[in-house]
């Protein structure tokens, strides 16, 4: 199939969805690539390192003209669906939800569209969550923009000139946006804490470093899909009367706050920004749902009362070469699902969860919303009791001391009875064999389990020892002995000298670094 | 040479020889150690020759020259990863020289004994032949098992347990038969109950399956030992009873340690079928979806990391994965990544089979360390990459007591911050158990053969 990639229209979009190290991989495929020309310029990506990878450069609006599929970050504007024909498919971010009247003016042109933001949350379908991998790129960079906006070090230092507190940074939702905010903040030094209704996120937070503040109040807000859900008007007071304290408190809020296909919740009051101390900085990631703060504005950043509000909703394109990175690689995968024989030919298989969710036009037809999958990773039935294998009961040390006695009791007799009938000789020859049994215990115990394959080829030399026993029979008189011990002696033979090479061999190889 | 003389030569050999063994309690002292078991050998095998007994100097060389030839050739040539098979061989070869020993000694016509003494000699003999044949069908046949002529899974006949009892007691007879028949009239038990050993050491072999293998090559070892041991009664030689009581006792122990690293005992080895009699650990149902990887994600993963832990299992022994492995360590620890590789005592078809094939692709000795030292250390490792192994790092046998390996010590590698487990399929390993290790959050499966995976990773890295 023939794959272009037109230069991205919305205003001030930096991203691209291709990049040169993706495009080789899709070529294997057995797609061919074309990309508008200057596409990448934004993102660090020129046509010459496009051309280097294989990719064909087209300028101009020829880029909508004669291919299969169109690939794109942001969705299709107005002007770009009339460049479109029937039979095209588009692979981009869409939001359905939002964008009702396009995805039926295209499915009414015989646009087959992939949503890029309805990949379903499922471990399988992880490398294609696009939505994730931005999500990652927004809670880092909201770090860093926060960090711009903020008068002071975010880590502690004690320095010549006097004391530096490190800066306290609360974060609210601990989603994969979440989470990268508070590696981030973390690494810069800062106290983190972190506050989430979904309580499985407590794990999570401390793994990064951060601490997991926790409400005195039985609730999960895990929802479907990895999502939260709205939580009860107890919870929410118990909630917001946390935020209070802390708000008080902390230097830097970042609110990561979703809940899907509602508008944000309104977490930080105007009275909670009010009191903050001056110089506070809060990034509202959820600014384009609305934001999770009172105050705060799409695109901007709002100073109130000496606090800075930033509300930007491009902080993934502000990032545009890596996340460009990640979104290419994203589609490439989800090109990979939708190519399995890797012929450059679509499989549509509606079969597949992943893409069934994320196809929302097809064929002429709307087919959005989709029947969501079921969990693979289906949340265990009953939480499993921690489940540690017993072990064998262990004997107390009276019984122990008993059985040994038993044992060498059993040992003395059978002794005894041995000796009462056997001839002397035997009895010395016996005594010789129980204490080279001894003397074996000992030495083997001391013998590095490294060393296993050594002692067994080195005992199996030794024990060719058996080639005395034939040499001493050799010189019989008898024929049929002479010609048994012959045998004896040479099969012993090759015991002996190859278990010794052997070993010899592979001693010479354990060397110390 | 008097007789003296040659006890005292032999006391010597005897006395090397047990250096040779505590010679190989490390690295550094292994080779000093190898080399007291040639000279040892030597001594003995000089001294019996200068036996006022021996004169059949021409056979005696002959045969000498020759299995020493084939030997030498055999142990220049043989690959690592064919060592198990090597061992297995050897042990037969021990075995059926104390058949022909024991043979050679009930007919010796020199040898004139009466009463007690008389049963007594008998009695070692028919040990002898017993020990001795079973080592050598049941090695022949673990030597086919393991170099691929013979399939590796257990073969279960019907009533086998009752089979081998029913052989037990066929010898036990037999024996008897043997002491009450006197001389001439024991060569007729004595052939029929070698052929029932043979018959035995081959169906005990046959019906145990694939990673049993170390216990049973450690079992045969010790067999071997016994024999020769039981050659030295028959024959009043003190130094073959030492030596045979020392590889007997050496055998014995490993075997021991290669039950406890599968949490199994050694009867129920022995009895072979593994899981036929416990079961229950299907019911596990869906478990998740596994989450693939590609060669160059690993290899950025590892660059990446700075404390890295390699699992090698059979997969790599099979793959002949080790030098690529070992040619990737160095890549990574010359950019300062620490990487050390973690080995299960059961991992691989014999003790200690890992260590070696690590060896002999230049691996450091030193960062190859034991499960013991390393598995407390493992929640604190970046990557840890699973070559070819998946009985040994199966979180079931910690976690699922219904599962027939539950108890095992594994190597607890979940712990890590990342797993990636390099296998050809999603197939169960030898015991045929699910691997909820598979299915972590933090596991990523990397399919495909061995070396052409590590290879791909190494170009990438």
């Amino acid at each position: 199939m023939i794959i272009s990639i037109p230069k991205e229209s919305y205003k001030g979009e930096k991203r691209v969805a291709l990049t040169p190290e993706s495009a080789i991989q899709i070529q294997k495929l057995g797609h061919s690539l074309r990309v508008e020309s200057g596409a990448g310029n934004a993102a660090e990506f020129s046509d010459a390192d496009y051309k280097d990878a294989g990719v064909e450069v087209v300028s101009g609006d020829a880029i909508w003209s004669d291919t299969d599929v169109i690939m794109k970050v942001r969705g299709v504007s107005e002007s770009e669906v009339d460049k479109l024909s029937a039979g095209t498919t588009v692979m981009s971010f869409f939001w359905p939800a939002q964008n009702e009247e396009l995805l039926a003016k295209l499915a009414k042109a015989k646009i087959n569209v992939i949503a890029m933001d309805c990949v379903p949350r499922l471990s399988r379908s992880q490398k294609m969550d696009a939505l994730s991998s931005m999500a990652n790129i927004g809670g880092y960079r909201a770090v860093v923009e926060a960090s711009n906006l903020f008068g002071r070090f975010f880590t502690g230092q004690v320095t010549a000139a006097g004391k530096v507190p490190p800066a306290k940074v609360l974060i609210i939702g601990a989603g994969v946006a979440g989470l990268a905010a508070i590696g981030a903040a973390k690494s810069m030094g800062a106290i983190v804490r972190a506050f989430d209704t979904r309580l499985e996120a407590k794990e999570q937070v401390e793994s990064l470093g951060g601490e997991f503040l926790v409400l005195d109040f039985e609730e999960d807000g895990s929802g479907e899909g990895g999502y939260a859900k709205t939580m009860s008007k107890e919870f929410i007071d118990a909630e917001m009367a946390m935020f209070r304290e802390q708000a008080k408190e902390v230097d830097i809020i970042i609110t990561t706050a979703l809940i899907p296909g509602k508008p944000a919740p309104e977490l930080i009051t105007k009275v909670m920004v009010e009191s903050m101390k001056s110089g506070s900085v809060i990034v509202d990631l959820a600014a384009e749902q609305g934001g999770n703060c009172k105050l705060s504005k799409a695109d901007k950043v709002v100073t109130h009362k000496g606090v800075k509000i930033i509300g930007y909703t491009d902080l993934p394109s502000r990032l545009a070469t890596q996340s460009s990175q990640l979104y290419s690689t994203n589609l490439r995968h989800m090109l990979t699902d939708l190519t399995p024989e890797k012929d450059g030919q679509f499989n549509w298989d509606m079969e597949d969860d992943v893409i069934r969710c994320s196809t929302v036009a097809h064929d002429g037809a709307v087919t959005w919303p989709s029947e969501p999958p079921k969990l693979s990773a289906a949340p265990a039935a009953a939480p499993k009791p921690a489940a540690v294998v017993e072990p064998a009961p262990e004997l107390s040390t009276a019984q122990k001391a008993k059985m040994t006695f038993a044992a060498l009791g059993a040992g003395v007799l059978a002794l005894l009875s041995v000796g009462s009938v056997a001839p002397p000789d035997f009895m010395s020859h016996f005594t010789v064999f129980v204490l080279a049994c001894f003397v074996g215990y000992q030495v083997i115990w001391a013998v590095t389990p490294a060393l296993h394959t050594p002692l067994m080829s080195v005992t199996n030399a030794i024990s060719g020892i058996i080639v005395v026993g034939a040499i001493l029979q050799i010189s019989s008189p008898s024929g049929l002995v002479v010609f048994l011990a012959f045998i004896a002696i040479l099969i012993a033979s090759i015991n002996i000298a190859g278990g010794f090479l052997v070993t010899q061999r592979m001693l010479k190889m354990f060397n110390k670094g | 040479m008097e007789m003296g003389t040659i006890s005292a030569a032999y006391i010597a050999s005897a006395v090397l020889f047990i250096l040779s063994l505590s010679g190989l309690s490390n690295q550094e002292t292994s080779r000093r150690g190898n080399w007291y078991g040639i000279i040892g050998m030597a001594i003995a095998v000089v001294a019996t020759i200068l036996n006022k007994n021996v004169d059949a100097y021409g056979w005696l060389i002959f045969a000498m020259v020759v299995g020493g030839a084939i030997g030498a050739r055999v142990a220049v040539r043989v690959e690592m990863t064919q060592m198990p098979e090597l061992v297995a061989i050897l042990h037969s070869f021990v075995g059926m020289a104390a058949v022909l020993v024991g043979f050679a000694s009930f007919f010796d016509p020199t040898l004139d004994l009466y009463g007690v003494e008389a049963t007594i000699h008998n009695v070692e003999v028919y040990l002898g032949v017993l020990i001795g044949a079973v080592t050598f069908t049941g090695s022949v046949v673990a030597f086919g098992k393991l170099s691929g002529r013979v399939g590796s899974k257990p073969l279960l006949l019907p009533m086998r347990h009752q089979l081998n009892l029913g052989l037990l007691v066929l010898s036990i007879l037999l024996g008897w038969w043997f002491l009450n028949a006197g001389h001439d009239g024991g060569t007729l038990p004595l052939i029929l109950m070698t052929l029932l050993a043979f018959a035995f050491g081959v169906h005990m072999v046959m019906a145990i399956g694939g990673a049993d293998m170390p216990v049973v090559i450690s079992m045969l070892n010790s067999y071997s030992g016994w024999a020769a041991a039981a050659t030295g009664f028959m024959l009043s030689n003190d130094l073959l009873i030492v030596t045979g009581a020392l590889v007997g006792s050496s055998g014995a122990i490993l075997s021991y340690i290669m039950c406890r690293a599968m949490n199994r005992n050694f009867v129920s080895v022995i009895m072979g079928g593994f899981g036929t009699t416990t079961g229950g650990g299907e019911e596990e149902g869906e478990q998740g979806e596994a989450i693939a990887i590609q060669a160059d994600e690993v290899a950025a993963l590892m660059s990446d990391a700075s404390e890295v832990v390699i699992v090698p299992g059979y997969g790599m022994a099979v793959a002949n994965a080790q030098h690529a492995v070992s040619d990737l360590t160095k890549q990574l620890r010359d950019k300062g990544v620490n990487v050390r590789f973690a080995i299960h005592p059961v991992a691989g078809r014999m003790p200690g089979h890992m260590n070696v094939l690590l060896a002999e692709a230049n691996v450091p000795y030193d960062i190859v360390l034991e499960m013991d030292e390393i598995n407390d250390e493992l929640n604190e490792v970046d990557v840890v990459v699973v070559i070819g192994a998946n009985d040994i790092v199966n979180p079931a046998a910690l976690e699922n007591p219904n599962s027939p390996i539950a108890g095992m010590p594994v190597l607890e590698v979940w712990n890590a911050k990342t797993v990636i487990v390099s296998k050809r399929s999603m197939a169960t390993g030898y015991a045929g158990v699910e691997n909820p290790l598979f299915f972590k959050d933090n596991t990523r499966m990397l399919f495909g053969d061995a070396k052409d995976s590590v290879d791909a990773i190494r170009s990438a890295v």
